[in-house]
């Protein structure tokens, strides 16, 4: 078999030469068992050393290569040649600044994961004398799908809302924060509230699903924001009971 | 060239490090910790871990049996006091991660389920299905955000450690978006930078790991401990080397030859029983199945593909249900890259390089031979490994040494003095080297090429099985390298964001690194663990019970030297696996 050969068209931008972006295209071999990402290694050792993009595991979890595949955000190391044509379009992903070829930034992305106090709170200190918590396969099951985001930020790159408003908390950042709302071992909701139930938080999110869609740990950041959106509205109108809440 | 203060810097936000951090701060939150990382924490390598981390946690457990498995499984070259001190604080340290919210899989009364491994004589080990590494990253990433006194610089490549008489004040770094190199000045350093896999063509380790820190503490001065024992993992996937975890054959799964024949019954390891039995077969050590693929290879009992020969792991048997809740991964990996179901297919696998055994010599306390660095995780060695390391200790390890490394880091910067001006001088030295790399001419030596050369030496010389003129050759190869390095061409002269650099960095240690693993290798004149000679097949306790330390030397080969192995409880014996397995 005579070996295929495909061409990738790969945005190109380095902000001291470009005045705005460009495509380069290579080609490039395309063995059955290779990902877009082996093919950007290969353009990287053996044609062009200045190319940049991030990857580090090549197994779908570290969540580095998160790029836009053929209009698609996808994870390059599980994006197969084979599943593509004979031209293959790789750009960042969207609704980020880029910073340089594939690598974008992602300092807001980081601001807002850190803002909805992502980890546990739990009713009182537990002492390590006093062994584990006891946590059912079915509690364990209430958040296990929303602990899975890899941080690959697909969803911000398919998130209309996010694209449009940016001060969105966004898909992934709401996940998670529902993930430690819904863990049997923490009572922080309340703590978290002011992020995720405000006007950037849950609010913005019109439910388009996309950020669902893409990706690629099942996650379903938009069944999470649903969720949190119902419950915060119960808790709103709660509080205006005789005797509810704490507003 | 911009100067960062800070009491703690620590090189890594991996597991490692991220426990380091947190262990700093809750010890005293007026003592400030800099994680100093290459890349964004979560994207840590221990992400990558599947299987899970051993502690003792049922009652039919014991601190002596898992300090006896660990020690047997090291082939006596561990140091019994540093295995003593782990089995009895990895307990808390997994509960603590409990604590923080870590999804340890269940049993159906709400306890935490343990699964078995290799080499391991009571079911023991912790998980989160098989994303156990994952988790626990992104646990203990989540959890550090808790903590004001942990500030961060992401994305900064550490070059040089500052060293002034004998003691560590600080480091350089290069600030991967911008190219600007950073003097970190700090009181104490814990180096936290994860393994060295990578100096292997084939491997389960990603990208990162190219043992930075190792080469940072090894040049300037502190010695790299039984670097000769690398583990080569019996299932990773054709290829890709892509792992699949050692929680498949503690789940029961088969390993085949190409006659259907669970081989592993014909090197000592048998009987071979329907289901699982612990210390034999496939849940024999690491070592043992590696290199028993090596002798059914050589007869010509494997099958071949053009990713080299390949044995199958059989996991059939287990049915759908059982795979899905316990190994999602496994079977999402195997589907995409060899087209194989674990459901209703054979998976081709053969070994991988994994782990490092060896690495920065630290005592107990993680501390190193220069006041005020300190190492933990992969990149050390304390050693509680010896001469191959089980399955699920690692992620443990780093929990145990990272803590301690963190506590200790804050009682010294309690009393530390003022460097002198040379930390300075250092860091402009440190500064003009990586400006001189990154001003290197288009032409010359290319990086892809010295790196391939290497890696696949390194394969060829120091794999499975090892003889003197292998690893001459590899140390040949080696020595070429390192005279080839001083003409490398770098092709990307931007500032931001400049991977051709970076990779250039990373080469150079990488080179740095292997000299030391094949150095020691070639010395070592035994087999003992996962360094097997075919020309020394024997262990020999009365000439190599001991580890290898190996000094850097900036014009030749590294100076080697032995120090004495910690024994306390457990004189060397016999290892023995399968049926007659204590
Ligand atoms: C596929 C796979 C599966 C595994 N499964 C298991 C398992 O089931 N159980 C088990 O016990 N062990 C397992 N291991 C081993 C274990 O995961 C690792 O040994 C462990 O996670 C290493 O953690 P660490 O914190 O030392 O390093 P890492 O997590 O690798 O982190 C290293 C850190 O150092 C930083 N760094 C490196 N160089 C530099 C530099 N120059 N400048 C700045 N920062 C730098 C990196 O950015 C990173 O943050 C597995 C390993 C692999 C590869």
């Amino acid at each position: 078999m005579t070996e295929r050969k495909i061409e990738l068209e790969v945005l190109r931008y380095r902000p001291e030469q470009d005045a705005e972006p460009w495509f380069q295209t290579y080609t490039v071999p395309c063995p059955e068992e290779w990902v877009v990402l082996d093919a950007l290694n290969y353009v990287k050792d053996e044609i062009d050393r200045t190319l940049s993009y991030r990857w580090s595991c090549h197994m779908f979890v570290c969540g580095s290569c998160g790029m836009v595949i053929d209009g698609e955000p996808k994870l390059a190391c599980k994006a197969f040649l084979r599943d593509y044509g004979d031209k293959i379009r790789v750009e960042p992903l969207a609704n980020f600044p880029i910073e340089r070829d594939l690598v974008i930034v992602m300092d807001d992305f980081m601001e807002k994961l850190e803002s909805v106090k992502p980890y546990l709170i739990p009713k009182e200190e537990k002492s390590l004398d006093e062994g584990s918590y006891l946590q059912t396969p079915a509690q364990l099951k209430a958040y296990k799908q929303y602990s899975m985001c890899i941080n690959c930020m697909l969803c911000y790159s398919a998130c209309p809302q996010y694209g449009l408003a940016p001060e969105f908390i966004g898909p992934a950042a709401l996940a998670l924060a529902h993930r430690y709302n819904m863990d049997s071992r923490d009572v922080g909701r309340k703590a978290r509230e002011d992020t995720v139930a405000s006007h950037e938080g849950i609010w913005e999110c019109s439910f388009v699903g996309a950020c669902s869609e893409v990706c690629p740990k099942s996650v379903d950041p938009a069944g999470a924001i649903q969720q949190v959106k119902f419950s915060s509205a119960i808790d709103y109108f709660t509080s205006w009971l005789p005797g509810g809440g704490s507003r | 060239m911009d100067t960062v203060t800070t009491d703690i810097a620590v090189v890594g936000a991996g597991g490692a490090g991220l426990r380091a951090a947190i262990a700093a701060a809750e010890a005293d939150p007026a003592v400030s910790v800099l994680l100093v990382s290459k890349v964004y924490p979560m994207r840590s390598h221990t992400c990558a871990a599947e299987g899970g981390a051993a502690a003792v946690a049922k009652s039919d457990d014991s601190l002596e049996y898992h300090f006896n498995d660990t020690v047997t499984g090291a082939d006596w070259l561990a140091d019994q006091d540093a295995v003593e001190l782990f089995v009895n604080e990895i307990p808390r340290e997994l509960t603590l991660l409990e604590h923080w919210g870590c999804p340890w899989s269940r049993e159906d009364a709400g306890e935490v389920a343990v699964r078995p491994f290799g080499g391991m004589k009571i079911k023991r080990t912790w998980y989160a299905a098989d994303k156990t590494g994952f988790h626990m990253l992104h646990t203990l990433f989540q959890t550090s955000l808790k903590y004001p006194s942990i500030k961060r610089l992401d994305e900064h490549f550490c070059v040089d450690l500052l060293v002034d008489d004998g003691r560590c004040h600080g480091l350089t770094a290069m600030e991967v978006r911008t190219g600007r190199m950073k003097m970190i000045k700090a009181k104490a350093v814990i180096i936290a930078s994860g393994g060295a896999g990578r100096i292997f063509a084939f491997t389960t380790n990603g990208a990162i790991k190219t043992g930075d820190g190792m080469a940072m503490a090894y040049r300037a001065g502190v010695p790299l401990k039984d670097m000769e024992f690398v583990q080569y993992h019996p299932t990773g996937l054709p290829g890709s080397g892509i792992l699949l975890t050692e929680g498949c054959r503690g789940e029961g799964g088969y390993l085949l030859n190409k006659d259907n024949y669970r081989y592993l019954q014909d090197y000592n390891l048998g009987p071979a029983e329907d289901k699982p039995r612990l210390k034999a077969m496939e849940l024999g050590p690491r070592d043992r199945l590696s290199q028993a693929f090596y002798h059914e290879s050589q007869k010509g009992r494997t099958v071949e593909t053009k990713w080299g020969d390949v044995v199958y792991l059989d996991m059939r048997h287990l049915g759908e249900k059982l795979i899905d809740e316990r190994l999602p991964l496994v079977r999402d990996l195997a589907r995409s890259y060899v087209n194989a179901d674990p459901v209703t297919d054979l998976v081709p696998v053969r070994p991988v390089v994994h782990y490092m055994m060896g690495g920065i010599h630290t005592d107990i306390n993680a501390a190193t031979t220069i006041d005020g660095l300190y190492a933990a995780g992969e990149c050390a060695c304390v050693t509680i490994n010896g001469a191959n390391r089980l399955g699920s200790n690692s992620l443990g390890e780093l929990l145990v040494f990272g803590a301690r490394a963190g506590r200790f880091a804050v009682e010294h910067v309690k009393s530390v003095k003022a460097p002198g001006d040379i930390i300075e001088k250092q860091a402009a030295d440190s500064e003009g080297r990586v400006k001189a790399l990154f001003r290197r001419p288009k032409s010359g030596e290319r990086v892809a090429a010295m790196r391939n050369a290497l890696t696949l030496s390194m394969e060829d010389g120091c794999g499975i099985y090892r003889t003197e003129e292998t690893i001459r050759s590899t140390c040949n190869t080696i020595t070429d390298l390192r005279a080839r390095f001083q003409d490398l061409a770098l092709e990307d002269h931007s500032n931001v964001f400049n991977t051709d650099l970076y990779q250039a960095l990373e080469l150079g240690c990488m080179i740095e690194v292997a000299h030391t693993v094949a150095q020691s290798a070639l010395e070592r004149k035994e087999s003992r663990g996962a360094h097997q000679r075919l020309d020394y097949e024997a262990r020999d306790d009365a000439t190599y019970l001991k580890h290898s330390m190996a000094y850097y030397n900036p014009n030749g080969d590294p100076r080697i030297d032995y120090a004495d192995v910690v024994i306390t409880k457990s004189q060397p014996a016999a290892r023995v696996y399968g049926g007659s397995a204590a």
